[in-house]
């Protein structure tokens, strides 16, 4: 029987050693013939040598979180062949490099080997040592189109894209893409019964990486100044910025540019140039991961006792420490919400999709300058650094930017008193004024230390408590600016629902529609923001018992539930994933099945209406 | 700290600047450091300098770290914004309010502590990057707030005063900068506002990092028998190198007046800066030379004093990042929002 447009391929590489091009142009191939993928670089913290893999889940339904089980395995890796035979399912397929006998011993089976000698092949027709190498990835994506029915002209157009200005290159990457489909066509069994067609499940949707899409957000929310310092996986934000930033915000006359970007020494600089530059009134955001959020720390509670705002991607890795610094996580949660010392609360939007990181950044960009106040954008290595999936990016050319409550020179000059921390408007959010506004009015002193209304240093109790009093107002406020919950309930509700946030939105769909075959329905709630808005509280509320999806071992999510919205800790049950992995739609679909199982919760085809 | 507030009264015979304005106009709140701190007379120089200068008061930014000298930036200034933000990381905020207004005059206050220890980073960073602004160090070598601890910048085998000797080598600021490319560096004494205030001007002047380390003797636990940054030690072992003037641009620059060579600087607002050496052998445009001087006079104990080093062609932090004029923190949605038509062949490119 043939399966079409439904299958997990990996690719296990040497790092290093040209894959993620080939394997890119793979799965950027399926995604152009219309077939919908999730793609995932495993890769190690290493420059060259270690093993790296990179999966591709093909999937017709639109299912893209990851998969265990592998259909087709391209074996390149010597180091970890074993392991890579033993990923693949019963009567999976395994592509290798047969120019070398293999051990014996690893030999499954239940498995079709598919023998490719790829050195071999080459060996004749490069004499570069180097192109001979590097096309080996091309040859396996040229025998694959023929075993599983890719286009070949997808394939060829893409590399005369890819090296468009560079003809010299094109000739033999196509040939090299020739010799592996043409050894397939001679000697091998084409199409295998797992294969490709043409589809139009994609639509117009777009294949980028989160941290793409969230750069391209702050160049269009009109950030000026970013400082950043590298650490994976957020690196590409930066520098993705700057790509953009020079496209478009280099002005045609005088090649000047309208950005500044500055490369820190480390973290605490980078969000004190982001802090300095907003206090003086520019849009400035940072990016990084979760050591550079803890060294941070400082500077965000100044920001927040001071009331400055500030934008800060944080691009979550494996904690704690140093982790698994090439491994995703939703680990850095509480101490994203709670950040500093003292009684402190930050704002934080959580996107799932590169279209949510792009509207995201914009917005971040605004709500920050509303509130006065850090906002910080959840976003996860999974997101950030693999081409995922996603509708198009969109930018309303009506939107104008909220700087929020500035006073200006005519401001100043119509009112009678200026007071930096007086709340005029009863929402907790003051007035302030950008240095060197006006000559005589507005000027104010900023510091981390206590003070009145009208930014004097003081210490006492009633004015200190007052102050902190309109900050939890201003954390109110804050709840009717963020992005609301993506909440489907049915009619009339279920009994039980579930709670996830973040990427665990890939595997959710395919969660939901594999507990319906075990009689399991759920209605669901993706929380996109803290604070959390009073339909996430009811939510909870309104059903008997809440599942809470996490990629963490502590259900830090829970946690700050339980702790801001005075949950009943006994009605959320936790349901976490920590591996490093992108959580998979089997592992949420058996924890919440076994707990059915366990507490004898009636299955919804059981329960009289 | 006095409980005498200055009435806000000017004498009539207040000298008046360009702007019509008094030094007056220039000054802070009441400080609340010890009477007789050196860093009260850094601020009187930056208030006096300011006003000379005849710079719009309010188009200044004060940014400073924590400690005795970053609570300062109160004292002066009054009509500037100024930001008292975090121990040690005066110079990233600086930094970043530098990028967002290129055309407000930056001064940056830090102490020893909060520039020579826990901000040592930030500050290696700053000279390297050439924020322009003007950084002042009050250096009085010890934590005043914590009450009398050593700082990183105090001579090895100089006193506390509970007679405690210090054990471990100093840092030596002027020679940090030097090495890593500070294009205006000096060294002052609080107590010399004669030469303080023309090196404050200049460095205000200075297009790219001006700094200035002001010896600034702390009265309450540094000022003792003992101290290598007290005031009478200080006095005793001052070697002046060069003296800087500085002539207003409408002002005609008149004849030699002083002993031995002179040297007239252009600035960038077409004002002069007049240099008058006093040590025979010394050359203010010579960073290596300039470096190897003032450890040498180190050794001799010696503690050297005036403009040490100038580059009066350095360019700034935003020379070297190619930014517009405008000031970033006034570029609007037309400047800087591509437009949806803009994303039409962005999506295209990721299909």
């Amino acid at each position: 029987m043939t399966r079409y447009n439904d299958f997990v391929i990996k690719f296990a590489n040497v790092n290093g050693s040209g894959s993620a091009s080939a394997n890119g142009m793979f799965a950027k191939a399926v995604f152009r013939m219309g077939v919908p993928v999730g793609t995932r670089n495993i890769f190690p913290s290493n420059i060259q040598g270690l093993p790296t893999w990179f999966e591709v889940r093909v999937s017709e339904a639109g299912y893209l979180g990851r998969r265990d089980g592998v259909d087709i395995m391209v074996a390149m890796n010597a180091e970890t062949y074993a392991e890579d035979v033993a990923s693949l399912v019963s009567g999976g397929y395994l592509l290798y490099d047969s120019s070398r006998p293999r051990p014996r011993e690893l030999a499954r089976n239940d498995v079709v080997d598919i023998g490719v000698p790829i050195s071999t092949l080459l060996l004749s027709e490069f004499q570069d040592p180097k192109q001979r190498q590097l096309f080996k990835n091309i040859v396996y994506v040229g025998a694959l189109s023929a075993l599983i029915n890719i286009d070949f002209d997808v394939l060829t157009g893409m590399v005369s894209e890819q090296y468009k200005g560079k003809d010299a290159l094109i000739k033999p990457n196509v040939h090299a893409l020739e010799i592996g489909r043409n050894f397939a066509l001679d000697y091998l069994d084409n199409p295998l019964p797992v294969q490709l067609r043409r589809s139009n499940a994609v639509g117009d949707r777009i294949m980028i990486e989160g941290n793409t899409a969230s750069a391209l957000g702050a160049v269009y929310g009109g950030a000026t100044v970013c400082a950043w310092y590298p650490i994976t996986p957020s690196t590409s934000v930066a520098e993705s910025f700057e790509r953009y930033a020079n496209r478009f915000r280099t002005d045609k006359e005088s090649g000047k540019k309208k950005f500044a970007i500055m490369q820190a020494e480390d973290e605490l600089a980078a969000i004190g140039m982001v802090i300095g530059a907003a206090w003086n009134g520019a849009r400035a955001f940072t990016a990084t991961s979760g050591p550079g959020l803890s060294l941070m720390g400082e500077f965000l509670g100044l920001a927040y006792f001071a009331e400055i705002p500030a934008v800060l991607i944080d691009v979550q890795r494996a904690g704690p420490s140093t982790g698994m610094p090439t491994r995703t996580q939703q680990a850095d949660l509480m101490s994203a919400v709670y950040a500093s010392h003292g009684d402190t609360k930050h704002v934080v939007l959580i996107p799932s999709s590169p279209k949510e990181c792009f509207d995201f950044s914009a917005d971040a960009l605004d709500i920050a300058d509303r509130l006065q106040t850090p906002v910080i954008i959840m976003s996860d290595l999974e997101l950030g650094m693999n081409e995922v999936m996603s509708d198009p990016l969109v930018w309303d050319d009506a939107r104008k930017y909220d700087r929020g409550k500035v006073y200006h020179a005519d401001d100043l000059d119509r009112i009678e008193k200026f007071g930096r921390y007086v709340d005029v408007d009863g929402d907790g959010i003051g007035y302030r004024t950008y240095p060197g506004a006006h000559p005589s009015k507005g000027s104010f002193f900023t510091r981390g230390t206590s003070r009145d209304e009208y930014a004097r240093y003081t210490e006492d109790p009633e004015i200190y408590t007052e102050n902190m009093d309109r900050l939890l107002l201003k954390w109110k406020t804050a709840k009717t600016l963020v992005p609301k919950p993506d909440i489907h309930e049915s009619t009339p509700r279920r009994p039980y629902g579930v709670l996830y946030y973040g990427t665990t939105q890939m595997p959710m769909q395919e969660s939901l529609d594999l507990l319906a075959t075990d009689g399991i329905h759920l209605d669901t709630l993706r929380i996109r923001a803290v604070p959390f808005t009073d339909s996430v509280l009811e939510f909870i509320d309104n059903h008997e018992l809440v599942f809470i999806v996490e990629q963490n071992r502590d259900a830090q999510m829970r946690m700050i539930l339980v702790n801001e919205g005075n949950i009943d800790p006994a009605k959320v049950v936790p349901v976490c994933y920590y591996g490093g992995l992108s959580i998979a739609a089997e592992f949420i679909r058996g924890e919440i099945s076994r707990y059915f199982a366990t507490n004898k919760l009636a299955r919804i085809s059981e329960v009289k209406r | 700290m006095t409980f005498v507030t200055k009435p806000r009264v000017h004498h009539p015979q207040l000298k008046v600047n360009d702007l019509g304005l008094t030094r007056r106009d220039y000054e802070g709140s009441v400080s609340t450091l010890c009477a007789g701190c050196g860093h009260d007379s850094v601020s009187a120089a930056i208030v006096q300098a300011c006003a000379e200068l005849s710079i719009p008061p309010h188009r200044f930014t004060k940014i400073s770290g924590i400690g005795c000298s970053s609570k300062t930036p109160t004292y002066f200034l009054g009509k500037s914004h100024g930001f008292n933000s975090v121990h040690g990381r005066m110079p990233s905020v600086a930094t970043g309010a530098n990028l967002a207004n290129k055309d407000l005059y930056c001064i940056g206050i830090s102490g020893d502590g909060d520039t020579a220890s826990i901000g040592m980073g930030q500050f290696a960073h700053i000279v390297r990057r050439r924020i322009n602004m003007c950084y002042i160090v009050d250096n009085n070598g010890t934590y005043g707030l914590t009450k009398g601890q050593f700082s990183a910048t105090n001579d090895k085998g100089s006193t506390s005063k509970k007679g405690a000797p210090n054990l471990y080598e100093p840092i030596d600021l002027v020679s940090i900068a030097l090495q890593l490319g500070a294009t205006f560096v000096g060294r002052s004494f609080s107590g010399d506002k004669g030469q303080l205030v023309p090196l404050i001007k200049a460095a205000l002047l200075h297009k790219g990092f001006a700094f200035i380390d002001v010896i600034s003797p702390c009265v309450a636990f540094n000022n003792h028998k003992g101290s290598t940054k007290s005031y009478d030690y200080v006095r005793d072992h001052r070697g002046d190198v060069v003296a800087a003037d500085f002539v207003p641009p409408h002002e005609e620059i008149v004849a030699d007046y002083a002993p031995g060579t002179r040297e007239d600087v252009a600035m960038p607002d077409g004002s002069t800066l007049r240099l008058r050496k006093l040590a025979d052998d010394y050359d203010p445009h010579d960073r290596v030379g300039a470096l190897a001087y003032v450890q040498r006079k180190q050794d001799e104990g010696e503690v050297v004093t005036g403009l040490l080093y100038l580059d009066a062609n350095a360019s700034d932090c935003h020379a070297i990042l190619e930014t517009v004029d405008t000031p970033l923190n006034e570029l609007g949605e037309v400047d800087l929002c591509p437009g949806n038509a803009a994303l039409k062949p962005i999506n295209a490119s990721f299909r």
